[in-house]
């Protein structure tokens, strides 16, 4: 389910991904300009030249979602196994250790409990860096947690992608977190409380296609590529290149697939109106 | 003629040796024999070989071009089949079938993927691989069956959902999605089966039931074993060794507790006797939907909920002590 190229493959190459390195200039990865990285820094990590918005921290996307201070973090310990002894070029285990080390996180999902503007709600957010955001068991499990404990508390929950997809050194394991996940958001909704997704750069696979795509308001960031099917895996069954909007943010909100798009410095704002709402 | 696989080759050999001697038997006691003789060695061989089938060639059993599908077991054991067509929004989506039927005396909704089985049936099929307005009418399916208290019996069968551009401008993310969240609810008894090939959330979008039935040969898999292969480690053609890493057979799933019941097959697969398979299958169908519909909406429900949420495997350390 991770369709993903090589280049950008989460479990195998992590780093390569379009990234804000070190020094004082970056090149856009959308744009290919050459950035001043502190402009980039100032304007929420959005390219002043085209409004890409590059990929932000679990750190950063808290702050910038949440009121100051104002995040509990549960279940940080949950960590992942190896069920089926998975081994390609180097064993799962291993795997997991080199971007538990890299991250400081046990796996790839980030959740607690907040506040916007006030308003008390559960966050998750999924870590790209770790294993490309991939989804395993750990990621399911916290974020049925997350959303029970909603339910519980009865707070809305908000929850941001970043993946490539079902993690496959977990293999069916992975792929039924989609339905596992997918049922705790029919319980939430059944409660009657609010769930809003928001998707940034990339969004793709069994993420996608369950709790990204079950939003009662789906939000996305600007020319964030977002699909079932990975780029790569369409070309080669149509045997086409595909042009550079397809999959972004602007072509699913022309098809009517997400809601809308929202630029990130006005991320905040945006949810806690909807919460307002909902 | 019987259509082997590559595998299969030492049993194609004695079955031909077989063919031979019996085409030429002139009744002699020594060629009947040696007949005898080469039968017995070919039981061996089936059930040495069959026994032994490594997760590769299992995918090549599930993927076979001749492997009884959904129409097939319609055929088999329910009467008065009604297809219903369309997602009454965008189009029929020809590689997911459909409908009413009877089953064991009562009402049911069948729905499954259909490959198809000649070329120009797996072109008009897709191959099994459905668009968003497959998976839209089968939860359109689905909802009717729940409105009018109607078990369904699903049949997975399929590459996975259809990679192409129309999918993604209509939603095939959002298709599958929708799929898993209603189907968690549905207030009927729910049943699947994987006849063959259950291809990641292409299959999932079918697959979430109060129970989960696999064919001995059948693979179900989170990525095909040829897509892994391409990721992980950079080359299609290791992908023997990915479909052995992804524990991808009926008896790897049963072990990781996610499926309920394996339907045996006929020896070689149920390709080679589908009218035997389609009694299996039917048999067990007619176990657990029996089970099932003692339960109250509301404990199946609970049981659905219980059964998914208790998936996945990872390590929950105590809260430190205070
Ligand atoms: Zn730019």
């Amino acid at each position: 389910m991770a369709w993903f190229k090589k280049e950008s493959t989460p479990s195998a190459e992590p780093t390569k991904r379009p990234k804000v390195v070190e020094g004082m200039w970056l090149k856009c990865s959308h744009c290919r300009e050459i950035v001043y990285r502190k402009e980039v820094d100032r304007n929420n990590k959005v390219c002043p030249k085209c409004e890409y918005h590059f990929p932000i921290s679990v750190t950063e996307r808290i702050a910038l979602l949440t009121d100051l201070g104002t995040f509990r973090e549960w279940d940080a310990d949950l960590a992942p196994q190896d069920p089926l002894g998975f081994s390609d070029s180097r064993a799962y285990p291993e795997r997991l250790k080199a971007q538990q080390d890299k991250t400081g996180r046990k796996d790839a999902l980030v959740t607690g409990e907040g506040a916007i503007n006030g308003r008390r709600l559960v966050l998750a957010v999924f870590d790209f860096s770790f294993m490309g955001g991939s989804m395993g068991s750990v990621v399911g499990e916290k974020l049925c947690r997350a959303i029970e404990h909603a339910i519980t508390m009865r707070l809305p929950v908000v929850l941001v992608c970043t993946s490539g997809g079902a993690r496959m050194q977990e293999g069916i394991l992975s792929l039924m977190q989609m339905a596992k996940t997918s049922a705790a958001v029919a319980r939430l909704g059944e409660a009657r409380l609010p769930f809003i997704t928001i998707l940034a750069d990339p969004t793709f696979g069994g993420v996608t296609a369950s709790v990204a795509m079950l939003g009662d308001v789906i939000i996305a960031e600007p020319k964030a590529l977002i699909g079932f099917a990975g780029p790569r895996v369409i070309e080669q069954t149509i045997k086409q290149q595909l042009p550079d909007e397809f999959q972004r943010a602007e072509f699913l909100l022309e098809h009517g697939i997400v809601d809308m798009i929202v630029e990130r410095r006005r991320l905040k704002e945006t949810v806690g109106s909807l919460l307002g709402h909902l | 003629m019987k259509d082997y696989l590559d595998f299969e080759k030492p049993i194609r050999d004695l079955e031909e040796r077989i063919e031979k001697l019996v085409g030429a038997s002139t009744g002699r006691a020594s060629a009947q024999d040696e007949i005898r003789k080469l039968k017995a060695k070919l039981a061996q061989t089936e059930t040495e070989l069959y026994a032994s089938l490594s997760p590769w060639q299992r995918t090549q059993i599930a993927r076979h071009a001749q492997r009884p599908s959904i129409q097939d077991y319609i055929n088999a054991f329910c009467r008065d089949f009604l297809e219903l067509h369309g997602d009454r929004a965008f189009a029929d989506d020809q590689a997911i079938l459909g409908g009413l039927a009877t089953f064991g005396g009562r009402s049911v909704m069948v729905i499954g993927h259909q490959k198809g089985k000649t070329l120009k049936e797996r072109m008009l099929r897709n191959f099994g691989m459905p668009n968003p307005e497959g998976y839209r009418k089968a939860l359109r399916l689905m909802k009717l069956a729940e409105k009018f208290d109607r078990p369904i019996l699903t049949f997975i069968d399929t590459p996975g959902a259809y990679p192409g551009i129309g999918a993604e401008e209509r939603g095939q993310a959002e298709a599958i999605a929708r799929n898993l969240l209603v189907m968690a609810r549905l207030r009927v008894p729910m049943l699947s089966v994987v006849i063959g090939e259950g291809g990641s959330g292409g299959a999932l979008a079918l697959g979430v039931t109060d129970r989960v039935l696999m064919l001995e040969h059948s693979v179900y898999s989170v990525i095909s074993p040829e897509g892994c292969a391409a990721i992980l480690w950079d080359n299609p053609a290791k992908a023997p060794d990915a479909a052995a890493a992804l524990k991808m057979t009926a008896s790897d799933l049963a072990t990781l507790k996610i499926i309920d019941e394996i339907i045996p097959e006929p020896i070689g697969g149920a390709h080679r006797d589908p009218q035997a398979m389609a009694e299996r299958v039917a048999k067990a169908l007619t176990t657990h939907l029996s089970q099932l519909e003692e339960l109250l909406a509301e404990e199946l429900l609970t049981q659905r909920d219980q059964k998914y949420r208790q998936m996945g495997v990872f390590t929950d350390p105590p809260p430190p002590v205070s």
